[in-house]
């Protein structure tokens, strides 16, 4: 392809080309303090291509299709403007249908003295808003997006890719944060109006450390302050749902799975915003045993 | 031409010693893009590979090893399924494969269980299937029509829990192809594995194979059926009679020529090992050969125009040209377009 660039993220590499310049220049800004990765002496795991959808719409109304080793036929067609949101998804596909080196989980997770909380919920449920929040105080951001579940310790590996913000979110989570921290600005994208948010400098120079889970969270974002308990079995079921590798690992998952959910305590968290999560979550650590 | 290092590596696995990173990184991507990458990794086993290559086989082995294990299964619970109405069915390509211990199913990709039965049993076998937690995948009534009355197999059938589907074939073409094979003497002489399935004889198998990749479809992903194909030879090609019988049989099943064209491939691009009879003719396999090595270093098809020639070649050869006309304005109608 025309153009191209290696990434590492957490344990995973990928080579991303791109038949335009503009996302892979927005990639390199963003991932420039992450570590390099030459396509001419490393092997990444995945490719991703970010192609024109017909050939000449390389050149009219430039129209992407995000394709790889791993894609879906049925995805919808972006613009050029939101290259860098289908890269993004071009390497997030890779990791949901094609790793296999950890149990995969749709999560974010932080760290704090060696130990992680992992906190997963659907789309809408502020995750990746209060890992960004989280991650500029005091925790270490492991990821917004995934985390990596090693199958014999149980340990959290990061996957600290730049921070997805939606909408609403965007001003609360980069309040204060220079703007060489955050992507462009990028309007009218099928969930609204992205920005990608650089994480801060210790989640990159420490995104080979892994963590162990002292805590699971199910964060509902909307409904008054409420927590409660969830029980070993509910948790289970809730993780599964959440992983996109769980069938293809097979018995070693669901052992994986089995001793974290035994081990680690669970909680419902519902919060009306995120100073009122950040103030809950803070006072559940330090009950944490 | 990352398909060319492909077919290469595949041929002379050793030869992966020379490799550059690039090399290796299109090798992968161009396997994955031709669902070869398992098949490639047992290849590449026990040999040695770059540290950041390792990971990438033994997921790809991992992956191998979980579709061989599925499919098993699946072969399980259809054989389950058809005891109750006594019919054993004829497992066909990858299960056949993984389920008879051919070479041709190490490492190998495994979609769907595609089994053969015979046609005057098709509607018990399809209550039946319906009976044991299969459902319908296609919603369209002119897909649906079209299927049962023109192809060689049910519409697709997904499993409610599994989430798995069975494709059952009562013959290996369309109805609506020139060629007729003998799907009934496939059947009679299928060898039972003594599990409740049966496998196609070998010849069978590689006749099968053949009109897979060159009596019907555009030939994409074609590497990987004659892939299945040189493992059929290289497994049983020196067993006496084995050529004779396979020119038999191939000429019952209307399909001499294309087998004889896929043998010739096989030969040409795998230096698979066939008799000097087998290898004369084929003015035409250069574009064949083009068309099945149509793949780049990023995983892409090139070369649009030969095949687009082959996708035209395609429908030519499922139906005659007026059938073919009122299928494509109906499908175009309905909102499908081809090629992307």
């Amino acid at each position: 392809m025309r153009h191209e660039i290696g990434l590492a993220i957490g344990p995973a590499t990928f080579r991303v080309g791109s038949a335009w310049r503009g996302p892979i220049m927005q990639l390199r800004a963003l991932y420039a303090d992450y570590p390099a990765v030459d396509l001419d002496r490393q092997v990444p795991d995945f490719t991703v291509r970010l192609q024109p959808t017909r050939p000449w719409r390389r050149f009219v109304r430039p129209s992407i299709f995000i394709a790889g080793d791993h894609w879906l036929a049925e995805a919808a067609p972006m613009a050029l403007g939101h290259g860098l949101l289908a890269a993004e998804m071009g390497m997030n596909l890779q990791m949901a249908l094609g790793w296999r080196r950890h149990l995969l989980l749709h999560a974010a997770s932080v760290e704090r003295d060696g130990r992680a909380i992992i906190l997963t919920g659907e789309s809408g449920s502020g995750k990746s808003t209060l890992a960004a929040q989280l991650g500029e105080r005091g925790w270490r951001l492991m990821g917004d997006e995934f985390a990596l579940l090693d199958l014999e310790s149980g340990l959290a590996h990061p996957f600290p890719r730049l921070v997805s913000l939606k909408n609403a979110a965007i001003a609360v989570a980069t309040a204060g944060l220079p703007p060489a921290r955050l992507g462009p600005r990028l309007a009218g994208t099928a969930k609204g109006t992205i920005r990608h948010l650089v994480p801060a400098p210790d989640a990159i120079a420490r995104m080979r450390e892994p963590a162990m889970p002292a805590l699971l969270l199910f964060p509902r974002f909307g409904p008054p302050l409420d927590r409660r308990p969830v029980d070993p079995g509910e948790a289970f079921v809730r993780l599964t749902q959440a992983s996109t590798n769980y069938i293809a690992l097979g018995e070693a998952a669901f052992r994986a799975l089995a001793q974290v959910v035994t081990h680690v305590p669970a909680l419902a968290l519902d919060y009306p915003d995120g100073e009122a999560a950040i103030a809950a979550i803070e006072a559940l650590w330090s009950e944490c045993p | 031409m990352s398909a060319r290092l492909l077919v290469a590596m595949l041929v002379a696995p050793a030869r992966c010693a020379a490799l550059s990173a690039r090399q290796w990184t299109a090798l992968l991507t161009a396997a994955r893009a031709e669902r070869l990458l398992g098949t490639l990794a047992a290849r590449l086993e026990g040999l040695a590979v770059p540290a950041d290559v390792a990971p990438i086989l033994a997921d790809a082995r991992l992956d191998a090893a979980r579709e061989r294990l599925q499919a098993l299964w699946e072969v399980d619970r259809a054989v389950a399924a058809l005891a109750a109405i006594g019919c054993a069915p004829i497992l066909l390509k990858g299960s056949a494969f993984v389920a008879a211990g051919l070479l041709a199913g190490q490492g190998r990709a495994i979609g769907d269980l595609d089994i053969l039965v015979p046609r005057d049993r098709l509607d018990a076998v399809e209550a039946a299937l319906l009976g044991a937690g299969w459902e319908w995948v296609k919603p369209d009534p002119y897909d649906d029509a079209y299927y049962r009355r023109w192809m060689h197999e049910l519409p697709p059938l997904i499993h409610a829990e599994r989430d798995r589907m069975i494709d059952v074939h009562h013959t290996i073409l369309p109805l609506t192809a020139r060629r007729r094979p003998d799907a009934a003497a496939m059947i009679a002489d299928a060898v039972p594995l003594g599990n409740g399935a049966a496998v196609p004889r070998i010849d069978d198998m590689l006749c099968h194979a053949a009109a897979h990749l060159l009596a019907d479809g555009d030939m994409a992903g074609g590497l990987r059926n004659l892939w299945d194909i040189h493992c059929l030879i290289v497994e049983h090609g020196a067993a006496a009679d084995f050529w004779p019988a396979l020119a038999a049989r191939a000429e019952r099943h209307q399909l001499a020529e294309p087998v004889r064209r896929a043998v010739r491939l096989a030969h040409r691009l795998f230096g698979t090992e066939v008799p000097e009879a087998w290898r004369a003719g084929g003015a035409a396999d250069g574009l064949f050969m083009a068309r099945l090595l149509c793949r780049d270093d990023w995983g892409r098809e090139t070369r649009p125009l030969l095949r687009l020639g082959f996708y035209l070649r395609s429908h030519g050869l499922r139906m005659p040209p007026l059938m073919l006309a009122r299928h494509l304005w109906t499908k175009w109608r309905r909102g499908y377009r081809p090629m992307g």
